[in-house]
């Protein structure tokens, strides 16, 4: 039994999004060092706003700007942060609720342990000092001590840390149109996952083969039918498979397409053939690419054998084996 | 025999709507996007997001926008707040299999009336990426979307030895068709049979304009009982039947050509309808073709032509718009593809067709229509049939 292979593998694209009118505005607002939210029928103020109202499911576009100041209502210690997260050294994931919002908003907390952390506690945000318009502009969030005076109804109540907070967060939201020079309307926001693949038993006993040059399937013990490469399961049958055998070398072109637009990151030129391919013995047909003959002289029923080039698991292409081409009838089946 | 789902609430199309479907729907949100279309569809049915009690959500791979499981950000847009919410998932056929789930809804009488509605925006995506993961220990290929389909292609021409020039027809029919289709998003005015012809030649037998489009788009369908249709404000299109079926993408015996999956589910949706004889019984079809060459593909497979003959049937113009069978007077996916939305807007094409609301793109006296939508590697297949009578239970 060979060993069962396993590698890293990597998804990565830089998705675009279009943003918008109401994500414009916030986004845009967040460059400006304004929060925006929206106020809804009912007239709650959500940050981050959305476009169309939760409860009437109306068209909500009533902006309003918000304090830099909040109140976290809830949070939680991440003590290893991992790439690309907001900050480098241990943080919390904080909910916070900002002056003059009725919603909280996802961001991270700037302290130096858990024990500095509470429900109810003052934090304001620290920009980041480059800005572009995306929620990373808030660069984090950083504890923050209410200034005495600065509401009067909170300065007669020095020490009520959880009143003056509850005093500040009804300050009312000002009205806000939104617009701001050189809006931005999209942005980009790159994704990436990462996992470890498997191809699991019956691919690799097929792998281990093809590394030695050999090219194997399993049999179906129900319908018979060899499936190369297999799945360790019969598609058709749903048993399991597990008599190896051994197909082609060669095999027969069934059908095909030439390919003339080169393929982003294929280092193959163009025009060639990429052709589905019988090997005697095989039930059904793989794909691969056609070498060693001009593109324009392939043809169904051409007989192939494959080429192996450096130390590649899998063959590079195929090419002519110079037998008289198979009958349309003997492969018919296997387009 | 449309006897056979006895017992089922009969289900009737009362609102559809479409977005302007376009390369890059810059404009809007994705929530913007589906608003515009589920909006036009209440608007049409006249009623109101209380009116509606859940909504089915379709889209192919999430991977697509790489938003997950976007029905959660959606459902402000969608009003579904305190509704039920489902999400549907078939591939290419997602935007037809939506509607099915949703149609059922209303037939088990689970709910009254149920807002069913389909998007893609590729402009924000990357569909090729999406499908072509570099997985370890594969041999990367990277043929291409048409490198996928080209072979299938060379295989039918192969099979019916029918005459290369077919596909361009199917293309040249569909790009005009589209002119008629305000929502269509190529607008090729003044495209001629020759310039289909010379345009270049991507996966032989596949030229450039036997190609589908990438698209933003959504499209959305208001389903309702017999008691909802009564209240219509417009005729509606009534199911008179619905079907789908799977099969694995590759397995010994798979037929590219006429997938078994595809001839299972017309017979299925042929039988609900009572439909003995397809060709002579549908007005008109809304059909899935990517690639030009499976509009005859598909005639074979749907039993509208015998096998072999389905490019005799293109070729004599029965499939243009003024011909005994039209298929696509939308324009088609050909013209139009935001892919999980591509379904559901050849299911709505035909409900338009048969309840005589499509404008200048009408069949004259359609009464039954098919839309047809697949996907994955011929991998799922999800159909109607819809009537202008309601059916005879």
């Amino acid at each position: 039994m060979p060993e069962i292979l396993t590698a890293p593998l990597t998804v990565s694209f830089p998705f675009t999004r279009s943003l918008g009118p109401v994500q414009s505005a916030f986004l845009t607002g967040l460059r400006e060092r304004t929060v925006l939210g929206v106020r809804t029928t009912d007239g709650r103020v959500l940050v981050p706003p959305v476009e169309y109202d939760p409860v009437t499911a109306g068209e909500i576009r009533d902006l309003a700007e918000v304090a830099p100041t909040g109140t976290v209502t809830t949070w939680a210690w991440n003590p290893a942060p991992r790439d690309k997260q907001p900050l480098r050294t241990p943080f919390a994931w904080v909910l916070v609720r900002l002056d003059g919002a009725d919603t909280a908003l996802l961001h991270v907390l700037d302290a130096p342990g858990p024990h500095a952390v509470r429900t109810g506690m003052r934090v304001r945000i620290r920009w980041a000092p480059e800005r572009t318009g995306a929620i990373t502009d808030i660069g984090c969030f950083e504890p923050y001590e209410d200034e005495p005076g600065e509401d009067e109804t909170a300065a007669g109540k020095a020490g009520a840390g959880e009143d003056r907070a509850r005093e500040a967060g009804h300050r009312p939201a000002a009205p806000h149109d939104g617009v701001f020079d050189a809006p931005v309307t999209g942005i980009v926001t790159p994704a990436r996952l990462d996992y470890t693949y498997t191809p699991g038993r019956a691919m690799s006993r097929h792998l281990a083969a093809l590394a030695e040059h050999r090219i194997t399937g399993e049999r179906c013990p129900s319908c018979r039918k060899v499936h190369v490469p297999p799945r360790g399961v019969c598609p058709t049958c749903g048993v399991p498979t597990t008599e190896q055998t051994e197909v082609g070398p060669h095999g027969t072109v069934t059908t095909f397409c030439v390919v003339n637009i080169k393929a982003k990151g294929a280092g193959i030129d163009v025009p060639y053939v990429y052709a589905h391919i019988a090997l005697d013995g095989a039930d059904l047909a793989l794909h691969a690419r056609i070498g060693g003959i001009p593109y324009d002289e392939v043809r169904m029923g051409m007989r192939v054998a494959p080429v192996w080039t450096g130390d590649a698991r899998h063959p590079d292409h195929f090419r002519p084996t110079g037998e008289p081409d198979a009958a349309y009838d003997t492969y018919k089946e296997l387009l | 025999m449309s006897g056979q789902r006895t017992g089922r609430e009969p289900v009737a199309v009362v609102g559809i709507g479409q977005t302007k479907h376009a390369a890059a729907r810059r404009d809007v949100s994705l929530a913007g996007l589906v608003r515009e279309a589920a909006l036009r569809a209440l608007d049409d049915a006249q009623l109101s997001w209380a009116d509606v009690d859940a909504v089915v959500l379709g889209k192919a791979p999430d991977f697509f926008e790489g938003v997950m499981m976007p029905e959660l950000y959606l459902a402000d847009a969608l009003g579904a707040a305190g509704k039920p919410v489902l999400r549907v998932h078939t591939a290419g056929s997602v935007g037809g299999s939506t509607a099915l789930v949703a149609a059922d809804l209303v037939a088990a009488r689970v709910q009254r009336t149920v807002l069913a509605v389909a998007f893609e925006k590729q402009s924000e995506s990357n569909a090729m990426w999406g499908l072509s993961l570099p997985v370890p220990f594969q041999q990367p290929l990277l043929a291409g979307a048409g490198g996928f389909f080209a072979p299938h292609v060379r295989a039918y021409i192969r099979r019916s030895g029918a005459p290369g020039g077919v596909g361009a027809l199917v293309a040249y029919k569909d790009r005009r068709n589209a002119l008629r289709n305000p929502w269509a998003h190529l607008h090729e005015h003044g495209i001629t049979l020759e310039q289909v012809r010379s345009s270049p030649m991507l996966w032989d037998p596949v030229r450039y304009s036997e190609t589908c489009p990438s698209s933003d788009g959504a499209c959305a369908v208001v389903l309702t009982d017999r008691a909802g249709a009564a209240r219509a404000p417009h005729p509606p299109a009534w199911v008179h039947g619905g079907a789908m079926r799977s099969e694995p993408t590759l397995f010994a015996g798979k037929d590219f050509v006429s997938p078994r999956a595809g001839r299972d589910c017309a017979a299925e949706v042929y039988r609900q309808a009572g439909i003995t004889d397809p060709r002579r019984e549908i007005d008109v079809a809304e059909l899935y073709v990517p690639f030009s060459w499976y509009e005859p593909m598909w005639l074979e497979n749907l039993g509208f032509a015998a096998e072999g003959e389905g490019w005799k049937l293109t070729a004599s113009g029965a499939t243009e718009p003024g011909g005994e069978l039209p298929v696509n007077p939308s324009g088609g996916v050909l013209s139009t593809n935001p892919i999980g939305a591509s379904g559901l807007i050849r299911f709505a094409e035909a409900a338009l067709q048969v309840r005589g609301t499509a404008g200048e793109h009408q069949v004259d006296g359609a009464r039954t229509a098919l839309g047809h939508a697949y996907g994955g590697g011929a991998q799922f297949f999800s159909m109607w049939v819809v009537g202008r009578r309601p059916p005879t239970t």
